[in-house]
């Protein structure tokens, strides 16, 4: 699957994108982000706080329950403060 | 209409090609958002402003969707931009014509409130102390929640 990172989410991962192919207990969004915490301190700082963190899947806004599957593509980014 | 675009606009031409020579449409109410010199008693030299490319379109695409369904509207455009700007630069223009006024006033301002809290948008500050992303206001929740719950006349 392919992860996308956005604003002060990505400068604390240090990528932008990436593609991964987590084990097979990752089943929905919540244990993708607990998975990808434990990648690296960028990555556990930058998604330590689930309030601050909106996730897309397919580019669609989705909560921690949603499922991930192989070839989705997930964003990671803070509220959105456009306009 | 929707656009994401580096580039500058020019309101008048904008509004031309939106509802120029249409007559139908009796009013045009128009929002411009534009860079502030200040951010937190702080100077702003610059601000750098990201999206989601993809994202972005569809979900603007929905959200001039959903005024259509609230209001009777002619013609709506909604041009956002990205990169770094400058204080006094336009970052934004929503646009709603109508036949009436009051359709017009109130779809730019769904339009807007709910482009604030719905579209993959973030700016960065450039100021003296560093650079700093922009933390959602909750004033900016508060408007777009308040359409969920009002109806359109």
């Amino acid at each position: 699957m392919k992860i996308l990172y956005f604003a002060w989410i990505r400068t604390k991962t240090g990528i932008a994108a990436e593609e991964v192919s987590p084990p097979t207990d990752v089943t929905d969004v919540a244990s993708l982000i607990d998975w990808l915490k434990g990648r690296g301190a960028g990555f556990a700082e930058a998604l330590k706080n689930p309030n601050a963190v909106r996730v897309a899947v397919n580019q669609e806004y989705v909560k921690g329950d949603h499922p991930v599957r192989a070839g989705d593509e997930i964003a990671l980014f803070p509220p959105v403060t456009g306009g | 209409m929707i656009r994401i675009q580096r580039e500058d606009f020019d309101v008048g031409a904008e509004l031309e090609a939106l509802a120029g020579g249409n007559p139908k449409v009796g009013g045009v109410a128009v929002f411009v958002g534009l860079v502030r010199d200040v951010a937190g008693g702080e100077a702003v030299r610059a601000i750098t402003l990201e999206h989601y490319p993809g994202m972005t379109e569809k979900k603007l695409a929905e959200i001039e969707a959903e005024a259509h369904r609230r209001w009777p509207l002619e013609a709506t455009l909604v041009v956002h931009r990205y990169g770094e700007l400058k204080p006094t630069d336009r970052i934004v223009l929503v646009a709603a014509a109508s036949a009436h006024r009051d359709a017009a006033f109130e779809a730019c301002r769904f339009l807007i409130d709910w482009l604030k809290t719905k579209a993959p948008f973030w700016k960065l500050e450039d100021k003296a102390s560093g650079a700093q992303w922009v933390e959602t206001r909750e004033s900016d929740d508060a408007a777009a929640t308040a359409w969920t719950k009002k109806k359109s006349r």
